[in-house]
């Protein structure tokens, strides 16, 4: 297929579409409605199924049903609005239905802003809701990789038995590119029959499945824990996704950014080189699980003075960069929020103020 | 002489947690007795509740999914959507539906989503330890009304079926009672009239069931039952609030 210009929120909804996502339950909120507008006109075309619920709250439980009966299934919605829904994940990831959900990062706390913002990381890598679980996190720099991580979302989530979380910036739901669609997936989980509640006729087996999440036995209950921490660390071996730019040579300074955020930090530190200054980055695709080896071993690099986390937020990738680098090198924070986005020339200060 | 009397077979052949008294398990019986009498165990998906009753599915033999405190509406939306040929319904209490879910129900009822609800009012909530509901009689004392229930400060009891019967989107909506046998007839009627309309693809339906707590309300299963004659029947008058041929 031949490359087509599409928003970022359009190109996700189709995406999906292609994915086999055929089933999608949301309510609205800026800056990602759009998705729910192009869905709502496609869907039929497709013989989807589409949904406007009553909250975010009810629409991640129409998730949750719908996901535990073995249908492709997700949502799209924005910070305040994944804060509602995080009740329902909670108990999506307990009870191991594959799903998928996409964050379009707004500026918070609170009801905070309608621009881009990447407020959201510590909600989403360290799980979000109640109760000891993580999402697999993806974060997509372009439309296309939007695209691409929404499709691979589906076949993940049903691998892990667990919610996909994909992560943009404002920026990814509103920005215009152009695109180019993968083959179509097929459109059902493979495994469904042994745990999902699709009806005992359906079944070979001919016994009843039951979805659930209470475990009043402590011994159940700590073994169903034990289950769950096996997966989340079978992520972090089999899952762990980064682009590494300008890694190869001397630099001084460690960049990791993830995000529209990176691809200001590439032009930062293209200038940088053109000035002398030799400048890495680590963009992690996944935030969860984190490419922590990678990071230390950037960061331990014998012309490495300091890393430096670029980020539309406070400083909430810090953590997981500090406890990558394990104290080898000092760990450093630039950024804005509320949408404000960090110009090339910002970074290349924050970066040379560490070169120095 | 032949055997008469048995066990439904969508209800399972064990011991339940209900405390003696109470109306749960008469609720449980009737339900499975008419899954059996349609047939349509192989296709049923339960949606049990928080509350008394979140360990139903222990009892039943067909597929359950758990949900959150008042959300069963909302999994059962998600259900019925993706699958409409399955049978769905929820089981829910009153603190469960009328107070955390009122949402859920109300949009379910108003959306005309194809799914049964049975809603077990015992005007208490049972599984927290006989906390106030909405539904709780004004001057019925609980753990957290222990001066009775002052309707100057937390209005009068919620009828949820009143209530759902004022939504325009046709649907059937009807009130009975467990509180002895002849009542009990007409719940069977009623829960059978409601799994049917969803089987013709007709409307949501729902059975609101006067139900008794002996435990937390303080009394025998005799003296539950009339307490709840003499001050839930007047307040929660029996009888459908609407069917979709009316609306």
């Amino acid at each position: 297929m031949s490359k087509v210009l599409m928003k970022g929120n359009e190109a996700i909804g189709e995406a999906a579409i292609r994915a086999g996502g055929l089933n999608y339950f949301a309510y609205p909120i800026t800056p990602q409605s759009e998705v729910a507008e192009y869905l709502s006109k496609r869907m039929p075309e497709v013989g989807g199924v589409f949904l406007q619920g009553e909250s975010e709250v009810a629409v991640s439980y129409m998730i949750f049903g719908a996901a535990a009966c073995g249908k492709r299934v997700f949502t799209t919605s924005s910070s305040p609005g994944i804060s509602l829904m995080s009740e329902g994940i909670s108990y999506i990831a307990a009870a191991e239905c594959p799903s998928v959900f996409v964050n379009i990062m707004r500026g918070g706390p609170g009801l905070g802003g309608i621009l881009p913002s990447q407020a959201d990381y510590l909600q989403a890598t360290k799980g979000g809701g109640h109760g000891d679980y993580k999402l697999l996190v993806m974060a997509p720099a372009s439309v296309q990789e939007a695209v691409e991580m929404v499709m691979r979302a589906f076949p993940l989530a049903e691998k892990y038995r667990n919610p996909v979380m994909v992560l943009g910036d404002g920026l990814i739901g509103q920005m215009m590119e152009p695109v180019e669609f993968p083959e179509h997936l097929k459109s059902e989980p493979s495994n469904k029959d042994t745990w999902a509640t699709n009806g005992m006729d359906t079944r070979k087996s001919k016994t009843r499945n039951l979805v659930k999440t209470l475990y009043l036995d402590p011994v159940e209950l700590n073994a169903q824990n034990l289950k769950l921490k096996a997966k989340y660390e079978r992520m972090e071996r089999e899952e762990i996704l980064y682009e590494p730019y300008h890694l190869e040579g001397d630099y001084k300074v460690l960049i990791v950014s993830y995000g529209t955020m990176s691809r200001v930090c590439r032009t930062a530190i293209d200038h940088l080189e053109g000035e002398g200054l030799a400048v890495g980055m680590i963009r992690p695709q996944h935030l969860f699980p984190f490419p922590a080896k990678a990071v230390y071993e950037a960061a331990g690099r014998d012309s490495c003075r300091a890393v430096l986390s670029v980020e539309m937020s406070m400083g909430q990738m810090v953590e997981d960069i500090e406890r990558s680098v394990k104290g080898k090198r000092s760990v450093h924070w630039y950024g804005k929020c509320g949408g404000e986005v960090p110009t090339p020339e910002e970074v290349m200060d924050a970066v040379k103020k560490l070169a120095d | 002489m032949g055997k008469t009397f048995h066990k439904p077979e969508a209800l399972a052949d064990t011991i339940t947690h209900y405390c003696p008294g109470c109306t749960h398990g008469v609720a449980h019986r009737l339900v499975a007795e008419v899954i059996d009498e349609l047939g349509i165990r192989g296709r049923t998906v339960g949606v049990a509740p928080v509350g008394c009753a979140v360990l139903m599915y222990n009892y039943f033999t067909f597929d359950f999914q758990e949900a959150a405190h008042g959300r069963a509406p909302a999994m059962a939306t998600g259900i019925k959507r993706v699958r409409p040929d399955l049978v769905v319904f929820t089981y829910q209490g009153d603190g469960d539906l009328a107070s955390i879910g009122l949402s859920e129900i109300v949009h379910s009822a108003n959306r005309g989503e194809k799914f049964t609800t049975i809603f077990i009012n015992n005007a208490v909530y049972g599984m927290t330890g006989g906390q106030m509901a909405p539904t709780t009689m004004p001057g019925q004392r609980t753990t957290t009304s222990p001066f009775g229930r002052d309707p100057a400060q937390v209005g009068m009891p919620i009828r949820m079926a009143e209530l759902l019967a004022t939504l325009k989107t046709p649907g059937y909506i009807a009130r009975q009672t467990l509180l002895n046998p002849k009542y009990i007839n007409r719940a069977k009627k009623a829960i059978k009239k409601a799994f049917t309309y969803q089987l013709n693809n007709d409307c949501f339906s729902l059975v609101e069931l006067v139900s008794t707590c002996p435990t937390n309300w303080g009394m025998t299963p005799a003296e539950a039952v009339e307490w709840a004659e003499g001050n839930m029947l007047p307040y929660y008058p029996l009888g459908e609030f609407k069917t979709p041929e009316e609306s």
